[in-house]
């Protein structure tokens, strides 16, 4: 059971919190994570393996960078779009980091109805979801398409070192990949969400179990671990 | 026992959601602003790093309520990626030998 743990007496007993905790639920002939489901463990493993994979894009973009003799160029500039003839820095970049906080947090709203039985403000939420991150590969297009114009290239750029082009094609690249996915799945839990297959367990994909709203959390960790790699691209790529 | 297992909902007020919303865009925009003042050196790294950790947690700890997990749990996904910090020592030292054998061997300029 999830709250209690047996003592070496054999007698039932809370289950121990901090580091007491820790070991109690990791130890033999047992589930580790007490309170949490497959789906949605199995969901947090694959976060950590794509942390991974994000991460080793950062870090060889850290060491090309770091590595090469040429000057880097200034993504403040390179990113930069003039509007009202008047150049600002960085804006589109800044634009997209808005809009897909604001997904995150409709998504977390959405968990939240979702809990609460509300079919109809979770679709909606989720759909909102899905517009704003639609949206926001918009803009991505938009950027490749403005930089590839202005030539930029997995093999060189106008403006400097040449691994300029292959990292930024590679992670944001890589990232719009994800945010591409989420926004199809996100449209597939938000049509089962309301049509109700939770409710009547009808059969079909993610929907084994009767109702349950938890798929609607688990999409929700992969929704907000895409807009957390971007908290991390924006940090590394845009601004450093 | 386990059809006992309980599931455990996280239920939280609406108005949280909306609070950590409201922190990501500040965070936001202070890291934004860093770029538009075109600050430079320390301060610009330090504030950059800073407002990317905070941005990152609140992210994890309340929209993905890692904060109301178990911490068996917790550290099970949280202390890998940090292991991957030592990673990035290595590579740093690695990147930092290349560029001193490129200027040795090619000049400091393109």
């Amino acid at each position: 059971m999830a709250e209690t743990t047996v003592t070496h007496t054999g007698q039932m007993g809370p289950r121990p919190t901090g580091w007491h905790g820790i070991a109690a639920d990791w130890a033999s002939d047992q589930r580790a994570f007490k309170n949490v489901s497959w789906g949605k463990a199995m969901m947090w493993i694959f976060l950590l393996s794509d942390t991974f994979i994000f991460g080793c894009f950062l870090l060889s973009y850290m060491t090309a960078r770091i590595s090469t003799r040429v000057p880097w160029p200034n993504p403040s500039e390179v990113f930069a779009l003039r509007i009202g003839g008047q150049e600002i820095p960085l804006i589109l970049i800044a634009i997209m980091t808005f809009v897909l906080i604001s997904s995150s947090g409709t998504m977390a709203m959405a968990v939240n109805f979702g809990y609460r039985r509300d079919r109809r403000k979770t679709a909606i939420l989720m759909l909102l979801t899905a517009a704003l991150g639609a949206t926001f590969v918009g803009m991505q297009a938009f950027e490749w398409t403005k930089l590839i114009t202005e030539g930029v290239r997995p093999w060189g750029n106008p403006w400097g070192a040449a691994q300029f082009g292959s990292c930024f094609f590679m992670i944001t690249g890589f990232h719009g990949t994800h945010v591409t996915i989420g926004v199809i799945f996100l449209i597939i839990v938000a049509r089962k969400v309301w049509r109700g297959d939770y409710d009547t367990g009808r059969p079909g994909f993610f929907t084994s179990r009767k109702g349950r709203y938890e798929n609607v959390e688990i999409m929700g960790l992969y929704w907000h671990f895409v807009d957390l790699v971007w908290v991390f691209i924006f940090a590394f790529f845009y601004l450093w | 026992m386990a059809a006992a297992h309980a599931e455990v909902h996280q239920e939280h007020p609406i108005k949280l959601y909306l609070v950590v919303w409201a922190w990501l865009f500040i965070l936001s925009t202070c890291s934004y602003l860093v770029d538009y003042f075109g600050l430079h050196g320390y301060l610009r790294w330090s504030l950059i790093l800073i407002f990317m950790i905070l941005k990152a947690g609140l992210i994890v700890a309340v929209f993905m309520h890692m904060a109301w997990e178990r911490l068996a749990l917790a550290y099970a996904i949280i202390l890998p990626p940090i292991l991957v910090l030592v990673f990035v020592a290595m590579m740093l030292f690695e990147a930092d030998y290349t560029l001193l054998t490129r200027m040795t061997f090619f000049g400091a300029g393109p």
